[in-house]
């Protein structure tokens, strides 16, 4: 009888590499220039001081920004840019630095919105709600709930995520990513806004999301302790610029990393 | 009759499934839908269970430890452990590695069934040190995927292994048979056995069963402790099912009850209420999907019989409140109105009193337009019974309760007496009173006040302290109960008016019953906690607990800005609202002679919430007086001194077990006494 004693790391295969890559806004260059790839089953951190291109990286892989130059590969394909609902489609699910969830809707409605994709049924089969939709919703309403369960969120099911506190509104956004089931899912900032108990139950999830389901996992961390606890490897960004990539502890380490967190003394 | 010999839980499992075979005897909310067992179904989840747990070892006389929250699997575990012999070991859950350890070590449990990781985890730290403890069984796997399982395993395990003997017994049977008629076919050994078709595991379980009888040691339950080490009470079959079907001929409870199994599993009041009356009456448990839940649950189960600390039904009623300021004009309007009319005359409806027929038609309307939809809200809609115990109830609480229609009474009772002391019988309901003795129960008072009891349900004894058993039981069977209470002239009832032992005088003589004068304050919504002092003092000094959902809701809607609890609780307008209820107390407490003397001169607020994990008080949320006295013995000197202000550095355990220091100065307010003459004084 004993705990396993930390995250199973698996040098799995390259899920997502990306080459190269690029992003100017105007004359604003957000990324220069970056390389780095995402194996099957890690849990690989972005750090970076603000303004780093931390965020625009993320929206850079999953389709939401273009980039000028470089390539993304996913599964093996390579391509310049990838559309957001290509990325929804291919398996790649986010959650936002701010919250970003129908506020109207209630926590379970949410979390089933994230199973559309899943859904075979048209609009009209589910609108009147009979037969083979009705046994589609039923099923889908099953995950939802192992989901509700899995994130300890079951006390909250029924209402308003606008209402709820900001912690549970960031795990009913967890929620919906995990909904798609998907192969790689990227938080931005997951425990951004929290106190020390919201995080310590943030940071067992994620554990359990990547261990349970097996899902890659890559996310954006200001607090160092978590990224050091959390990630299999750590790709550290400046001014849009790659400046270390390795285990936790090697990072740490670096001389440019340590420069750019607190400042180089002139 | 057939239900004479029922004289251990097992056996009313057996006899149960045979009764009331395809009603419902338990329920679990899980993925969001009830999940029902029948008493037949429940039968043979035992049987699995008890014969895998025999499989792994366990043996009559062993101890399990059960912890977890309330869960169908863990009173089955209990069940499953007592069909072998061994005894159930509830532990609080929410307990630190620390207190299980003792627990664990000094009632050498050798398996453990424990809800989830969680409580695995806990297992683990201190596994070390507990050489006994071979094997730990859990409900819930996520996140133990990856644990060592050599001395780790599922119920499901268990119950598979125990499934598997039956169904080999099967296949053996029919092999045997078919054999015989010299046919080569053997049924598939993962064929459902029917019941009692499988032959040799059913009957050693069956043997096993039958060998235990109601002088047998049940369950050991250790108490939480309001003083010192907790102690293991040991409770038999005969105490546990003798009392609760007393219980249930007091309260006329039958097979339709529906109970919410929420209150922790190691408290012999969920045990008797969860446990040893469904299995007697045959009525059904419905489990919680989760601790958070359970308002939405008990609504959606419509519970008939409940019971609970006053604690809950003042958090009802203060989030009632709370919620009433934020609703709109007509709203409130009519609330405030409605409430009114039930203060003036809903609980003479409910005694069935003379009532004028007007008040009886409003109180018919606010039934539709207030009561109905609140009583809707708590989940109490269908509530037949409704008790309070473990603590005495603010008189206003209580009447609020019955107003609205509700059938709240007091019980008052003690895990040595297998909870049933006294209960307060239908029409006979006072708000000061515990009522009467129940069925074959004994009391009296002795010289100095202390209530004593004398009934089927008095415990065995403290697991391995004859001391403090010969300390608390007499040798003829009388137990004292450590609580000072007299008999109501009037009424017959026993009011109790606070633990014997707490029971002081000031330096002029006055008496000072700490708990009376501290459910006067905890009846404000705003006050969640108070501790008064006095004994061998001056003068009475209080300090307070905020109560954060009541007092912040009232910053809010004040303007008043904080940023955490210790903020909030050091804003001197909180203090001036605050003090104002001291004021109120104070003049209530001039109005009743003996307690006149004790009135409150000097007040605090805390700067934390009081807790468990700090062992401030119980996990029954009981106040543990002395301890904090002395964690907080510069406030103590401060109130006494005269200073206007004090620093205060404690110690604080968060969440995760870990410690950290929180420091404070905490600023103190004189308030103004009723004057009160030098005659009554005296008397």
């Amino acid at each position: 009888m004993r705990a396993p004693s930390g995250p199973n790391i698996v040098a799995g295969e390259v899920l997502l590499a990306v080459e190269e890559v690029s992003l100017a806004f105007g004359g604003v260059k957000a990324i220069s220039g970056v390389s780095f790839d995402i194996r099957k089953g890690e849990i690989r951190a972005i750090i970076g001081p603000n303004g780093a291109g931390k965020t625009s990286l993320l929206n850079v892989i999953n389709g939401f920004y273009h980039p000028q130059q470089g390539r993304i590969i996913f599964k093996g394909r390579r391509r310049s840019a990838m559309r957001p609902y290509e990325a929804a489609l291919g398996g790649i699910a986010r959650t936002f630095q701010n919250v970003a969830l129908f506020k109207g809707m209630s926590a379970l409605d949410n979390i089933m919105a994230g199973r559309t994709l899943k859904m075979r049924r048209g609009f009209f089969w589910q609108l009147i709600r009979i037969g083979p939709a009705l046994a589609e919703e039923v099923e889908q309403r099953r995950r939802v709930e192992e989901i509700i369960d899995f994130l300890k969120i079951k006390h909250i099911r029924k209402i308003q995520v606008g209402k709820l506190p900001y912690g549970l509104q960031k795990r009913v956004e967890l929620g919906r990513a995990l909904a798609m089931e998907p192969d790689l899912l990227l938080l931005d900032e997951p425990m951004g806004g929290m106190n020390l108990e919201e995080k310590e139950d943030m940071c067992r999830f994620i554990l359990d999301v990547n261990a349970h389901y097996g899902t890659t996992i890559a996310l954006i961390e200001h607090d160092m302790g978590v990224v050091m606890d959390l990630s299999d490897r750590v790709l550290v960004l400046d001014h849009g610029v790659k400046i270390a990539d390795g285990k936790p502890a090697e990072v740490q380490a670096d001389r440019a990393v340590i420069d750019a967190y607190l400042g180089l003394a002139h | 009759m057939a239900t004479e010999a029922a004289d251990t839980f097992p056996k009313l499992l057996v006899r149960n499934a045979r009764l009331y075979a395809g009603r419902p005897a338990y329920r679990h909310k899980d993925l969001g839908i009830w999940q029902v067992w029948t008493w037949a179904q429940v039968l043979e989840e035992v049987r699995a269970f008890s014969l895998g747990l025999q499989e792994l070892g366990l043996k009559r006389g062993d101890k399990t430890a059960i912890i977890g929250s309330n869960r169908p699997r863990l009173y089955w575990a209990m069940c499953a452990a007592q069909a072998l012999g061994a005894v159930p070991v509830p532990i609080y859950s929410d307990s630190v590695a620390e207190e299980m350890a003792y627990i664990l070590d000094h009632a050498e449990v050798t398996i453990a069934v424990v809800e989830d990781q969680e409580q695995v985890d806990k297992l683990i730290s201190i596994s070390a040190r507990l050489p006994r403890l071979s094997l730990v069984v859990y409900d819930e796997p996520r996140g133990l995927r990856d644990y060592d399982h050599t001395r780790l395993k599922s119920i499901a395990d268990v119950q598979k292994l125990g499934r598997d003997l039956l169904a080999a017994d099967t296949a053996a049977l029919a092999s045997e048979a078919s054999g015989q008629r010299g046919d080569s076919m053997v049924r598939a050994p993962d064929t459902p056995p029917e019941p009692g078709s499988s032959v040799r595991a059913a009957q050693r379980w069956e043997a096993a069963v039958a060998a235990g009888s109601g002088p047998d040691l049940a369950i050991m339950l250790y108490t939480s402790g309001t003083t010192g080490q907790s102690k293991g009470v040991m409770l038999t079959f005969d105490n546990l099912i003798v009392s609760a079907i007393n219980g249930n001929r007091f309260d006329d409870l039958g097979p339709d009850e529906q109970v919410v199994a929420y209150l922790p599993l190691a408290w012999v009041g969920d045990h008797v209420f969860s446990y040893a009356q469904p299995f007697t009456a045959g009525f059904c448990v419905n489990c919680p999907e989760s601790p958070e839940t359970v308002g939405e649950d008990r609504r959606e189960i419509g519970t008939t019989y409940a019971f609970a600390p006053p604690r809950i039904y003042e958090n009802l009623i203060t989030l009632t409140m709370v919620r009433m300021e934020d609703a709109g004009r007509l709203k409130r309007a009519m609330f405030r109105y409605f409430i009114a009319v039930a203060r003036r005359w809903g609980e003479k409806i409910l005694n069935r009193e003379k009532v004028p027929l007007h008040a009886r038609l409003l109180y018919w309307l606010g039934e539709r337009l207030v009561y109905g939809p609140l009583k809707n809200r708590l989940g109490v809609s269908r509530i037949r019974l409704a008790y309070t115990a473990g603590e005495a109830i603010g008189p206003e609480i209580f009447r609020f309760w019955r107003s609205l229609g509700v059938n709240l009474k007091q019980l008052y009772g003690q895990t040595e007496a297998s909870v049933y002391i006294t209960a307060q019988p239908d029409g006979e309901i006072y708000a000061d009173t515990v009522g009467k003795p129940n069925i074959g129960v004994d009391i009296k008072i002795a010289e100095n006040g202390e209530v004593l009891f004398k009934s089927p349900g008095v415990f065995a004894g403290y697991y391995k302290d004859p001391q403090k058993t010969a300390e608390t039981k007499t040798p003829d069977g009388w137990v004292h109960t450590g609580d000072a209470g007299f008999i109501d002239d009037k009424t017959g009832h026993l009011k109790i008016i606070d633990r014997a032992k707490d029971v002081g005088r000031l330096n002029d003589g006055s008496l000072l019953a700490p708990k009376y004068i501290e459910n006067k304050l905890k009846f404000y919504p705003n006050i969640r906690e108070a501790v008064v002092y006095g004994d061998k003092r001056d003068f009475v000094c209080a300090m307070l607990n905020i109560d954060l959902t009541a007092v912040g809701n009232w910053a809010e809607r004040n303007n008043i800005v904080y940023g955490s609890y210790q903020e909030l609780a050091g804003h001197p307008r909180v203090y001036d609202m605050l003090a104002e209820h001291v004021e109120e107390v104070n003049r209530s407490l001039a109005e009743e002679k003996v307690m006149a003397g004790a009135q409150i001169r000097r007040f605090l607020i805390l700067h934390k919430e009081l807790d468990a994990d700090d062992g401030e008080v119980t996990r029954t949320q009981k106040v543990r007086r002395g301890f904090v006295a002395e964690r907080y013995e510069p406030l103590i000197t401060a109130l006494y001194s005269g200073a206007r202000e004090a620093d205060i550095s404690t110690e604080v355990t968060f969440e995760d077990g870990r410690k950290g220091t929180l420091s404070a100065s905490v600023k103190i307010r004189d308030v103004a006494t009723v004057p009160v003459l030098a005659m009554e004084k005296a008397a």
